[in-house]
C-alpha cells in the first residue's frame, strides 16, 4: 500500500497542483483575470443568483389563450367561407373548445362542410406524412358542424408560441443591458428565466408580465366612451376600452385593427419638441406606412387610438395625413414609461401572455451578507475541525489537514472548470465536506492505532490499516453520494447547488484523504524510517 | 504531547445490554413524531403551500405593529410578519390568492409593494411560488427521499445480507420519523432546504451504519464462534472511537455555519445538526441490535448456522 510507482507519483502530484492552480482565480479579484491568456486557468466559479442577487422566474405560456384565438379566428374563416358559399346558417360560435354552427338548409350540408374544411391551415413540420395534415378535425352531426383543433395541431401550436416567446423574452431582457441571462424552455410550455445582478427586479416583471400587442384603431364617432357605458349600448363593430393611466376612463373604439403592432420596425425614446415631455417614436414597415397614410388621410379630425393590450394610451385626434409611415406617443410617460414602451414595442408582442409560476429574487444585499456570512462560517468551521484534528492525531493529524487544505483546492478547481453554480446551500455543502471529508483519515487512523495496539510495526500497521479502511471508505461515501444525487437529479435551483458541492466533495475527498495522504505517509517513512509510530 | 481522546483505546460498552431501553425510546419518539405530525404538522414554507415571502431590510429597527397595520388593511388573509434574525430585517409571508391563479399573486406583490412604499429602505428577497409549482415540488420531494432510501436499502442489500438492509432501513426511517417530528415541535419552516438536509441526513446516517456493518462483517469472519451479542458490542466499541470523532468534526463544522451561517441557512443548519446526532445514535442503538433480533446467517464463514447464532443471542438477553 505505502509503494507508488513513479507514474502514480507524479499523477497524484500533477492532480494537486492542478488542483491549487485551477482554484486560484477565485481569490483575485475578477477584473484582474481579464489579461490571462486563454491557456492558463482563468474561470471564477459561478455563484448562484441567491449569492450575487438576482432574478429566477418560471414562465408558462398561457396555452388556452393561445387556442382561444386560433378558435376565435377560425370562426371568422368559417363566417367568411360560409359566406362565400353562399350557405344559411345560424348559431356560429365557441363552445367547450370547439366551434359550432348550425346549417339551416340539410341540403347544404355537404358543400358547407367542403368549404369549412378548406379553412385550416396546413402543419408544418410532419415530414413523414404523405398527406399535407390540417390542423383541424371536422364532425357533422345532424345538421351542425363541429370544427375542433386537432391534438398535433395544439402541440405544435404551442410549440412555436414558446420559441417565438423565448425569442422575445431574450430581446426584451437583452435590452436590460444585464449579463449572462439564462432563457430556457422547461417541459412542454415554460420558460425559465435568471436575470443575475438586477438593480430593479420589479421592472423585469413589468417587462414580461405584457403581451404587448399593440395596434392603432379609430375612436368610435357613434358615441362617447362615457355615453356607452352610462346607457350599456355597444354599437356593433366597436367595443369599451379603458385608457392605461389613471383615471381609467372608457374609451369606445372600432373593432377593426387599421394598422397592427407588427408593422412596427422600430421604436426608440425621446421628447417631445415642444412639451419637453418623454415620448416614444416609431417607425412602420412599407405596408404598415400605407395603411397609416390611408387612415390618416381619411380620418382627419377623428381621434386615433393606441391601443396597447386592450388599454388605451393615448388617443391623439388626428391634424394631418401621416404619409411618412412614422409618428409619436405621448401618452403622460416618465422617462422610464417612454423607455420601456419603446423596449415593448421594439421586442414585439408575444403570442400568448405569459404567467409567473415561481419567482424567487435575491437583492445585491442579500446576497452580499450571504457570501460574507458563507465565509466566516466556512472559515471556523474549517479552523475548529483542524485543531481537532491536530489535537486529536498529532503530526498524522497535520498530515490529515494537509489533504484536507489540497482537498478544498480541489472542490474549488472542480467548480470552477465545470462551470457550476455555487449557492448558499452550496457552501454549507462545502463545510459541510469539511467536516465529513476527515472522516476517511479518521477510519484509517483508527484502525492504524489498533495495529499497533496489536503490535504491529510503523510500515505494517499502516498498510494494514489502509487496507481494511478502505471498504469501510468506500461503502460510506457511495450511500452519501446516492444522496447527492438524488438531489441533484430532483432538487432545483440553490438545492441543486448544494447537491453539486456535496458530490464533488465527496469524490475529492476520498481522493486526497485516501490516496494523497498515503502518499505523504510513504514519504515521510522512506524519509525518516520511524521506529514507532504516536497516533 | 498527548493525544487528545474522546474515547479510549479500550472501551467495553455493552451498547446492546440497552438495546431494549433504546427501542422502547425509538418506538416513542417515532409514534410520537407521527403524532405530533398529524396533530401539530410541519411548518410548511411557501415551497411546499405556495405563497407570498418578502424579506425586506427597514432604515433602523422595524415597526412591526405599524407594518402589520399597512399589511392588514389590504386585506390578504393571515399575513405573517417576523424579525428575521436582526431587528431592521423583516420577513413578511401572504398565502396565496384563493382566486385568480398565478396572477394574482403577482397583483397582491405590487400592492404590498405600493403600500409599504418607504417604511422599506430594501427589499432583500421577494419569493412567490404558484400552487402549480409548490405541488410539483411537493411531490419531487417526496420522490426524493423514498427514492434516496430505497436506493442505499438496494446498496446495502447488495454489500451485505438481507439483514443488515433491514437494520439499515430501520434506523433511516427512524431517523428521518425523529427529524420531522422535532421540525414539528419547534415549527422551524419546512422548505425546500429540508428535503437536502433530509437527504443528508440518510446518507449520514447510513455511512454511520455501515461503518459498524462493515466491522460487524469483519468480525463475523474473524471470530466464528463468538456470540452474536458480544461480537456486536465489539465491533460497536471497536468502531466507536471513529464514530465520535467523525460526528465531532462534522458537529464542529454544522455548529459554524448555524452560529456563523446566516439567517437563511438556520433551519437547514439545525435539522442537520439534529440529524447527525439522531443519525449516530440510530447506528449504534438500533441499526446493529436489529441484526441481533433477526439473526445472521453465518453459514459462509463454514462453522456456525443462523440459527445457533439466533439462539444463543436470545439466550442472552
Amino acid at each position: 500500500m505505502l509503494h507508488f510507482e513513479r507514474w502514480k507519483i507524479a499523477l497524484i502530484v500533477l492532480l494537486c497542483v492542478a488542483g491549487f492552480a485551477y482554484s486560484a482565480p477565485n481569490f483575485v479579484p475578477r477584473a484582474s483575470l481579464e489579461g490571462v491568456p486563454s491557456w492558463l486557468p482563468n474561470q471564477q466559479i459561478n455563484l448562484g443568483l441567491d449569492l450575487r442577487g438576482g432574478s429566477y422566474m418560471l414562465l408558462e405560456v398561457d396555452t388556452s389563450s393561445l387556442i382561444q384565438d386560433r378558435l376565435q379566428s377560425l370562426v371568422n374563416d368559417v363566417r367568411a367561407a360560409l359566406r362565400s358559399k353562399r350557405v344559411l346558417y345560424t348559431g356560429l360560435g365557441i363552445r367547450n373548445s370547439e366551434v359550432t354552427v348550425r346549417i339551416t338548409q340539410p341540403g347544404d350540408i355537404e358543400k358547407a362542410r367542403e368549404a369549412i374544411e378548406g379553412v385550416g391551415t396546413t402543419l408544418t413540420g410532419n415530414v413523414f406524412s404523405a398527406l399535407p395534415e390540417r390542423d383541424i378535425a371536422v364532425s357533422v352531426d345532424g345538421q351542425s358542424i363541429k370544427v375542433m383543433l386537432t391534438e398535433p395541431a395544439i402541440i405544435a401550436r404551442t410549440q412555436s408560441a414558446v420559441q417565438q416567446s423565448i425569442e422575445i423574452v431574450r430581446r426584451r431582457i437583452d435590452e436590460l443591458g444585464t449579463t449572462e441571462p439564462v432563457i430556457q424552455q422547461q417541459g412542454t410550455s415554460r420558460i425559465l428565466v435568471q436575470v443575475p445582478g438586477l438593480g430593479d427586479p420589479q421592472r423585469l416583471k413589468e417587462l414580461l408580465g405584457q403581451t404587448a400587442k399593440m395596434n392603432f384603431r379609430l375612436v368610435s364617432n357613434a358615441m362617447s366612451g362615457e355615453q356607452a357605458v352610462a346607457t350599456r349600448t355597444v354599437p356593433t363593430g366597436t367595443e369599451i376600452l379603458f385608457t392605461a393611466e389613471e383615471p381609467h376612463t372608457p374609451v369606445l373604439v372600432e373593432r377593426r385593427i387599421m394598422v397592427g403592432g407588427d408593422r412596427l420596425v422600430d421604436a426608440q425614446p425621446a421628447f417631445d419638441q415642444q412639451t419637453g415631455a418623454p415620448v416614444v417614436n416609431f417607425r412602420f414597415d412599407s405596408t404598415g406606412a400605407r395603411q397609416f397614410g390611408e387612415v390618416t388621410r381619411n380620418s382627419v379630425g377623428r381621434p386615433f387610438a393606441i391601443v396597447l393590450d386592450d388599454k388605451v394610451i393615448s388617443a391623439p385626434v388626428i391634424r394631418e395625413p401621416i404619409m411618412g409611415g412614422s409618428g409619436q406617443i405621448s401618452g403622460n410617460f416618465t422617462v422610464q414609461a417612454a423607455n420601456d414602451l419603446s423596449i415593448l414595442l421594439r421586442a414585439g408582442a408575444l403570442p400568448a401572455p405569459l404567467n409567473v409560476l415561481e419567482e424567487r429574487t435575491v437583492g445585491p444585499g442579500l446576497g452580499a451578507d450571504s457570501i460574507r456570512a458563507g465565509e466566516v462560517a466556512a472559515v471556523i468551521g474549517s479552523l475548529a475541525v483542524v485543531i481537532f484534528m491536530i489535537a486529536s492525531y498529532g503530526f498524522f493529524g497535520v498530515l490529515a489537514v494537509a489533504a484536507l487544505v489540497i482537498n478544498m483546492a480541489m472542490i474549488f478547481a472542480v467548480l470552477s472548470v465545470l462551470q457550476a453554480t455555487l449557492t448558499l446551500p452550496g457552501i454549507a455543502g462545502i463545510v459541510l465536506t469539511v467536516g465529513m471529508a476527515v472522516d476517511a483519515n479518521v477510519l484509517i487512523y483508527e484502525r492504524i492505532r489498533e495495529e499497533i495496539a496489536a503490535g504491529k510495526g510503523p510500515v505494517q500497521a499502516i498498510e494494514t490499516g489502509y487496507n481494511k479502511a478502505l471498504s469501510s471508505i468506500l461503502d460510506a461515501n457511495i450511500t452519501t453520494l446516492i444522496s447527492a444525487a438524488i438531489l441533484f437529479q430532483m432538487g432545483s435551483g440553490p438545492v441543486r447547488g448544494f447537491a453539486v458541492t456535496l458530490g464533488i466533495g465527496i469524490i475529492t475527498s476520498v481522493f486526497t484523504a485516501y490516496t494523497v495522504n498515503r502518499l505523504m505517509l510513504s514519504v515521510w517513512i522512506r524519509r525518516w524510517r520511524p521506529k514507532t509510530i504516536y497516533l | 504531547m498527548r493525544h487528545l481522546k474522546l474515547i479510549s483505546d479500550d472501551t467495553h460498552i455493552p451498547f446492546v445490554r440497552f438495546r431494549q431501553i433504546a427501542v422502547a425510546f425509538s418506538l416513542l419518539v417515532i409514534a410520537a413524531s407521527i403524532a405530533l405530525f398529524f396533530a401539530r404538522g410541519l411548518n410548511f414554507g411557501i415551497d411546499f403551500k405556495g405563497g407570498i415571502m418578502i424579506e425586506i431590510a427597514t432604515d433602523g429597527p422595524a415597526d412591526i405593529t405599524q407594518l402589520r397595520a399597512t399589511l392588514g388593511d389590504l386585506g390578504f388573509g393571515e399575513v405573517q410578519i417576523q424579525e428575521f434574525g436582526q431587528a431592521d430585517d423583516v420577513l413578511i409571508r401572504i398565502p396565496s390568492p384563493a382566486e385568480g391563479g398565478e396572477a394574482a399573486s403577482q397583483e397582491v406583490v405590487n400592492q404590498v409593494r405600493a403600500a409599504l412604499g418607504d417604511l422599506v429602505a430594501e427589499y432583500r428577497r421577494v419569493e412567490v411560488v404558484g400552487p402549480q409549482v409548490s405541488g410539483e415540488l411537493v411531490r419531487n420531494g417526496t420522490i426524493a427521499v423514498v427514492l434516496a432510501m430505497v436506493l442505499m436499502l438496494i446498496y446495502i442489500w447488495f454489500r451485505f445480507e438481507w439483514q443488515f438492509s433491514l437494520g439499515a432501513i430501520i434506523s433511516l426511517v427512524h431517523d428521518v420519523f425523529a427529524t420531522i417530528g422535532i421540525l414539528c415541535i419547534l415549527q422551524i419552516e419546512f422548505n425546500l432546504q429540508m428535503i437536502a438536509a433530509i437527504l443528508t441526513i440518510v446518507g449520514y446516517s447510513m455511512n454511520d451504519t455501515v461503518i459498524v456493518y462493515d466491522r460487524v462483517r469483519e468480525n463475523l469472519r474473524k471470530y466464528k464462534k463468538m456470540d452474536l451479542a458480544e461480537l456486536i458490542d465489539l465491533s460497536i466499541n471497536q468502531t466507536l472511537s471513529r464514530t465520535v470523532i467523525t460526528s465531532g468534526t462534522t458537529l464542529l463544522a454544522l455548529l459554524a455555519l448555524f452560529v456563523f451561517g446566516g439567517e437563511v441557512l438556520r433551519g437547514f443548519t439545525f435539522a442537520m445538526i439534529f440529524g447527525i446526532l439522531i443519525g449516530t445514535y440510530s447506528s449504534i442503538f438500533i441499526a446493529a441490535p436489529v441484526i441481533l433480533a433477526v439473526g445472521v446467517s453465518r453459514d459462509w464463514s463454514g462453522t456456525n448456522s443462523g440459527k445457533t447464532a439466533e439462539g444463543k443471542a436470545g439466550a442472552k438477553a
